[in-house]
């Protein structure tokens, strides 16, 4: 999968959740869910939980705790779709 | 308006059953967490717990044998069992001993959830077409009131009987409430506590919401860490502690133990606005809290000795330590001792706020502060504000006169109880 269809497809999942629709529309890898999207921090499990629907994954604890960003996020996508 | 003393203490801890034994393992620095391979084996992250240990032997000594036939409601075996030893220890009848309904003593015992593995049980029964063979056993067990009416019955109480609830701070809560109507005059004996159900069920959608630590799984006695800066999640428990509330004119005219006074108190809430939400607190609202309790306790802040705080360890204690640091315009040298009773015992959920006031009590009784064990490596931003030796690791013995204990919860709910050295 391609950087730019990975991001989008992160961008979908995260949209329902965000706070922040200006930052959602500039939404790049330097991204961060709490701070720029204003995610509740309680539903960051919510955002990974979909991300691995979306994706077809199995997301550990370990590689849970990065995904605070969306460059974390893309790489913790990229890691478990390779080994799959 | 009346003065509100403490005249029982009961509690069913996972470091100790019964007030000898809690005693002793909170003076000892006793963890009560342990591996449970129950959590393991449904594949949970977080496979450490408080769960309490108690016998057969124990529960016939608060329930007879018809009651117990059928009985799978942890919340009220934990807060019977509590309930009951804090009564007596308060020199009150309870049982056949009581004839008619004492109409000046209530009890106000909260919960969040109760008989959850009943509820389970016979939500299996009725999607096998088997409601009819229930019997008669659900109802009084998962209730959420099931823990008042209980102790209602055991103890003949004709007062206020209740239950309350509000997240981690319900055990606080019930312990303000009993206080208000005593003070108020609307009764003059308060059972008060909370209790919650443990197990797997329960602590499911904690576990789910990664706010339970997974990092502790092979050191189950270092597992839960308030303060540290390792902390990375609470340990689930499970138990309940109880306080008979008294005022002081009753307990007077009865002779009765008196172990504390409650000098005042506070209940607020963020209103989930600000960095306040459903699961995270609004920091004015903590300190005001804190600051209301104070001026209704008639103190000023030096006053206070002893902080015993929420301290769950996860990554919100630094923010709760800051909070303290402004509410009473304390820090280096001037800022009280810090006690975390979560360190012993996990996060006891609804029975948390209920359990560390007994302890909070028998502190102030018995003039010690308990070890906070698993904070050796203190975190950076609570060490900037608090001196190491205010955060004691080892058991001191020391004249306590003022102990504030607050407690936090989801919904961004706040309690604060000022105890002090009771004088007459």
């Amino acid at each position: 999968m391609d950087k730019t269809t990975l991001m989008a497809t992160i961008k979908e999942v995260v949209q329902p959740y965000t706070k922040n629709p200006e930052a959602l529309a500039t939404l790049n890898e330097d991204t961060d869910f709490i701070r720029d999207l204003k995610i509740n921090s309680a539903n960051l499990v919510d955002v990974v939980l979909d991300v691995e629907e979306k994706f077809n994954i199995v997301i550990d604890n370990d590689s849970m705790e990065k995904m605070i960003n969306v460059r974390a996020a893309m790489e913790v996508v990229e890691n478990k779709l390779a080994a799959s | 308006m009346n003065r509100v003393v403490i005249t029982g203490l009961g509690v069913v801890s996972p470091n100790g059953a019964g007030i000898p034994a809690f005693t002793e393992a909170i003076r000892q620095g006793v963890s009560g967490i342990r591996y449970d391979p129950q959590l393991e084996a449904l594949d949970f992250s977080c496979r450490i717990a408080g769960t309490p240990e108690v016998t057969e032997a124990m529960k016939l000594q608060y329930f007879d044998p018809l009651e117990l036939k059928g009985f799978n409601s942890g919340a009220v075996l934990y807060g019977v069992m509590a309930g009951m030893e804090a009564w007596q220890a308060a020199g009150l009848p309870a049982g056949a001993a009581v004839q008619q309904p004492d109409w000046d003593s209530g009890v106000i015992f909260g919960t969040g959830s109760s008989g959850v593995d009943k509820m389970r049980e016979a939500i299996y029964r009725v999607d096998e077409l088997q409601v009819r063979r229930l019997g008669s056993t659900v109802i009084s067990q998962t209730m959420t009131s099931s823990i008042s009416a209980w102790l209602g019955g055991k103890l003949g109480l004709g007062n206020q009987v209740t239950t309350n609830s509000s997240a981690c701070t319900t055990g606080a809560e019930s312990v303000l409430m009993a206080y208000e109507r005593i003070r108020a005059g609307k009764a003059r004996r308060m059972l008060a506590g909370s209790t919650t159900d443990g197990g797997a069920y329960v602590w499911a959608g904690f576990d789910a919401m990664k706010v339970c630590t997974f990092k502790n799984n092979d050191r189950p006695a270092a597992g839960s860490r308030p303060m540290s800066a390792s902390a990375s999640g609470f340990v689930p428990g499970a138990g309940a502690g109880a306080l008979v509330v008294e005022s002081l004119e009753s307990a007077l005219e009865r002779n009765a133990p008196i172990y504390a006074e409650i000098a005042g108190g506070h209940i607020n809430s963020g209103g989930q606005r600000n960095e306040g939400s459903m699961t995270a607190p609004n920091s004015e609202a903590v300190q005001r809290c804190i600051r209301e309790a104070v001026r209704d306790a008639g103190m000023h802040p030096d006053e206070i000795d002893v902080i015993n705080g929420h301290l769950t360890a996860t990554s919100k204690d630094a923010t709760e330590v800051v909070n303290w640091s402004q509410a009473l315009n304390r820090s280096g040298e001037q800022f009280p001792y810090v006690n975390a009773l979560k360190c012993m015992i996990g996060h006891c959920l609804s029975a948390a706020g209920s359990i560390e006031l007994v302890a909070a009590v028998l502190q102030l009784q018995q003039g010690f502060l308990f070890p906070n064990i698993n904070t050796e490596d203190l975190h950076p931003e609570i060490a900037a504000i608090v001196p190491r030796e205010k955060i004691p690791q080892q058991l001191v013995q020391k004249d306590l006169q003022v102990i504030a204990k607050a407690s936090f919860g989801f919904g961004d709910v706040n309690a604060c109880v000022i105890l002090k050295k009771y004088k007459p």
